[in-house]
């Protein structure tokens, strides 16, 4: 595309009103409809947890029903999974991928309007079930029979809600691939390519993957409770442990997903604040795709206790403890890029660094796990709870949060508030350990996960984790209110917001705020 | 009083002195055989885990301690080694075979379930326990027992510590002998629950239309317990396991006396028979009242 062509309206704004958003094709825009969503849905599973954790405060029932705090359980992990976390890194895509790679846009623009609206519509679908007769689901996010087929008429909007999260997060995944391998500026080569990128492409891969799994899966629940089929039901002929295996088939890379394109954040975040060049990118590069195709053959270790044959138990342990090599590499890289940097800390900075610290907490504990026979006792205790917590909220949340306050000043021109930026982290950071650290030890002591009420053993332990639980919820006010803060105005960002930051991106040499078109020209790649 | 227990369980902690503590920190040893050797292994991969994380974390906080701008430094411009690529390749899959072997053969002990001396079937119910003795023909349903029903209904105004054994007790233990190996075949009846009990170092799946398998063998007669932990309705935190070890004689009079009452029952009947809990469908009928 030439200036000539285009000169008498070159650079023209969005249409006014609600239409822009409703009929927007522009990246920045679809990137910002999937960011608020995802702090909507953010607040929303997070007062889902807080039920949760009130419940949990002491012993003895005091709030809510069993089976009400079943449906909080479950529908907990689905928002936040789906409906918040998938969405923010979605959204990051939208908005950084085709201004770091000097692309005008993503490739499919229309698909892209239409894959975040799907969005809102699913989410509904699922929500809608907690008005119904008979409650939300409530037999996990993992959805497992016999047990989810008892549920009412929540099952098949559950079912149709993952169908549409899923076509919505495949068209997406499509249209990131298609925009990176054909609209990268001329010299930007693969291996130039920034490590966020690169994390999403190979993300994108593996949604395209799986998420055809998981629907397949779930249409399967859908036939055997509406239809007569008995994939899953042993007196006809079935097995429910099958559901398992393709569950955690998509479960497994599933979250990979989360996880990967945080990797490449942090991977972004750490050499601007280290004023040094990302260390060993190609090896991150390698161990990022060496995570990717792991993520698939190492599902069953989520199922040690179902009664595997002796090989396939051994199996899956030796290919799970692998997976801790490549993202040991990735540690190591970050360290080495650390190592003798000129480093300051700035909120990106600190929740990239609590990520790296707090993450590879997750990933000692992961290691635990991976190993069968301990596992027999860790599998579906607070410790594993502890365990999943740390590498989605701590890694995945954090890096998200590290994200949004590194890259916010570019997308509003406006500098956020340093000084609740550093408080936000604080809090955030203390409260969630106080939240999940002791996980760790009631797991160990022997309390299960997904219990209502606990023996009295587990009190002080539990009542620990409300409190930080409340503690972390609350703080994330301050996040919408520097966000908002920020939008508003306040002092003016440069074009490189952070000192020396056009080294480490094309992000960096647009104005801030980007204009609504940016790079109509291909930028030159050194 | 709560607040004040919380400071008291976090002071606790951070002196280091758990002498009051009633509550545990770590898994249990256990009281078999396989579970002190899965003890032992986690101990091993825990304390590897905190020699790397003592490494990594000390490279990391003297970094920043160092390498910060404030103090003046100008940053280096290194950004590749791969001889140190290599060698932090290798080294974690050297630490991680040291980890394999033991697992594997801990894992292939907890996995022989043959030459037992006696079996067990367990099902799980929506929400109780079902043990079938397939050798002496008892059968018995276990269920959260009475005190801690009532004080954990919604709105029950029962404090659960004055509960002996809160959410942890049943009517009818699980019965059995010590230094026997006992094969436990578990299933379901329902939906997919797990039994559990951490002293004895494993769970297994109860899964419907299968039968899953584990041992144990125990050393030590006492009164242990455990929980469902596959999340199975309404009721899963509500479907406790108690497992009394005896003596070998002990046990044998208990089997004489569940016996007996069965005989009786059988003779006398119409007679109640929610004690003896010998049928379990009649005994699972007067549950409910």
């Amino acid at each position: 595309m030439t200036a000539t062509t285009h000169d008498d309206h070159h650079d023209h704004g969005p249409a006014k009103g609600i239409m822009r958003w409703i009929t927007t094709t522009n990246h920045k825009d679809i990137g910002t409809l999937y960011m608020i969503t995802a702090l909507i849905m953010f607040f929303v599973g997070g007062a889902m947890a807080l039920v949760i954790r009130a419940e949990l405060f002491e012993p003895g029932m005091q709030y809510v029903d069993p089976l009400f705090f079943n449906q909080m359980t479950t529908l907990h992990a689905l928002v936040m999974v789906f409906g918040a976390v998938m969405p923010a890194f979605a959204g990051l895509a939208n908005w950084m991928i085709p201004m770091m790679i000097g692309a005008p846009d993503m490739a499919l623009p229309r698909m892209n309007n239409w894959s975040f609206w799907i969005l809102p519509f699913a989410v509904c679908l699922l929500a809608s079930t907690l008005f119904m007769e008979g409650g939300a689901p409530s037999a996990g996010w993992t959805l497992y029979p016999p047990l989810v087929l008892q549920g009412g008429n929540n099952l098949p909007f559950a079912v149709f809600s993952v169908h549409l999260l899923g076509i919505s997060s495949i068209m997406a995944a499509i249209n990131i691939i298609v925009t990176v391998f054909n609209m990268r500026a001329p010299g930007m080569t693969w291996m130039k390519l920034p490590m966020f990128v690169w994390t999403w492409v190979i993300t994108a891969f593996l949604l395209i993957a799986i998420m055809p799994v998981f629907a397949g899966a779930v249409t399967m629940l859908l036939t055997d409770k509406f239809f007569g089929t008995s994939f899953f039901n042993a007196a006809g002929g079935g097995d429910p442990v099958l559901y398992q295996h393709l569950f955690w088939f998509f479960g497994h890379p599933e979250v990979y997903v989360l996880i990967l394109p945080s990797f490449g954040v942090v991977s972004q975040i750490i050499p601007t604040f280290a004023r040094k060049p990302l260390f060993g990118y190609s090896s991150m590069v390698y161990a990022t795709a060496s995570i990717g195709l792991l993520s698939f053959i190492v599902w069953a270790h989520h199922q040690y206790t179902v009664g595997m044959p002796i090989q396939g138990e051994l199996y899956f342990t030796y290919a799970t403890m692998l997976i801790a090599v490549p993202t040991g590499v990735k540690v190591f890289n970050w360290l080495a890029t650390m190592w003798k940097g000129a480093m300051t800390f700035e909120t990106p900075m600190l929740f990239a660094i609590a990520f790296v610290v707090l993450f590879t907490m997750g990933g000692f504990t992961g290691l635990m796990m991976s190993i069968s026979p301990a596992d027999l006792q860790y599998h579906d205790t607070y410790f594993i709870v502890a365990h999943f917590h740390y590498t989605l909220v701590t890694g995945a949340v954090f890096a998200i949060l590290a994200a949004v306050y590194y890259w916010l000043p570019k997308w509003t021109g406006y500098m956020y508030d340093e000084r609740l930026g550093k408080l936000h982290f604080w809090l955030t950071t203390i409260s969630v350990n106080v939240c999940f650290f002791p996980q760790h030890f009631s797991g160990l002591a022997g309390m299960p996960r997904r219990i209502p009420d606990y023996a009295v053993q587990f009190a002080e332990f539990n009542a620990m984790s409300s409190v930080g639980a409340f503690v972390f919820g609350f703080a994330q006010l301050i996040l919408a209110y520097v966000v908002i803060q920020s939008i508003r105005g306040g002092d003016k960002a440069t074009d490189e917001v952070w000192e020396g930051a056009k080294e480490h991106g094309l992000e960096w040499q647009l104005p801030s705020p980007p204009p609504y078109h940016t790079w109509t020209t291909a930028p030159d790649i050194k | 009083m709560k607040i004040i227990r919380v400071l008291l369980a976090v002071i606790g902690l951070a002196l280091g002195a758990n002498a009051q503590a009633n509550y545990a920190l770590n898994l249990p040893v256990g009281v078999t055989e396989t579970s002190r050797e899965i003890h032992d292994l986690h101990m091993l991969i825990l304390w590897i885990c905190v020699g790397i994380g003592v490494v990594v974390y000390g490279v990391m906080v003297y970094s920043i301690m160092h390498h910060r701008k404030s103090k003046g430094v100008t940053p280096a411009t290194f950004h590749e080694n791969t001889k140190l690529e290599i060698v932090w390749t290798i080294i974690p899959f050297l630490i991680l075979l040291s980890m394999a072997i033991p697992a594997t053969k801990v894992m292939i002990k907890t996995y022989d379930t043959s030459k037992a001396d006696m079996s067990i079937k367990v099902t799980g119910y929506q929400w109780k326990w079902r043990y079938t003795y397939l050798e002496e023909g008892i059968d018995f349903f276990s269920a959260l027992d009475a005190n801690s029903n009532r004080a954990r209904q919604l709105g029950a105004k029962i404090d659960p510590a004055s509960v002996d054994h809160y959410l942890l007790n049943v009517d009818h233990p699980l019965v059995i002998p010590v230094n026997k190996k006992i094969r436990i075949l578990i299933t379901s009846a329902d939906v997919i629950h797990s039994w559990w009990v951490p002293e004895f170092g494993w769970k297994k799946d109860a899964i419907p239309g299968f039968v899953t398998d584990g041992w144990v063998k125990v050393d030590k007669p006492g009164i242990y317990r455990g929980q469902c932990t596959e999340l199975c309705g309404r009721d899963h935190g509500f479907m406790p396991i108690v497992v009394e070890a005896k003596t070998e004689e002990q046990y044998k009079q208990w089997v004489a006396q569940q016996t007996a009452k069965k005989e009786a029952a059988a003779i006398d009947q119409g007679s109640n028979l929610a004690d003896a809990a010998v049928d379990p469908a009649q005994s699972a009928d007067v549950k409910k009242n």
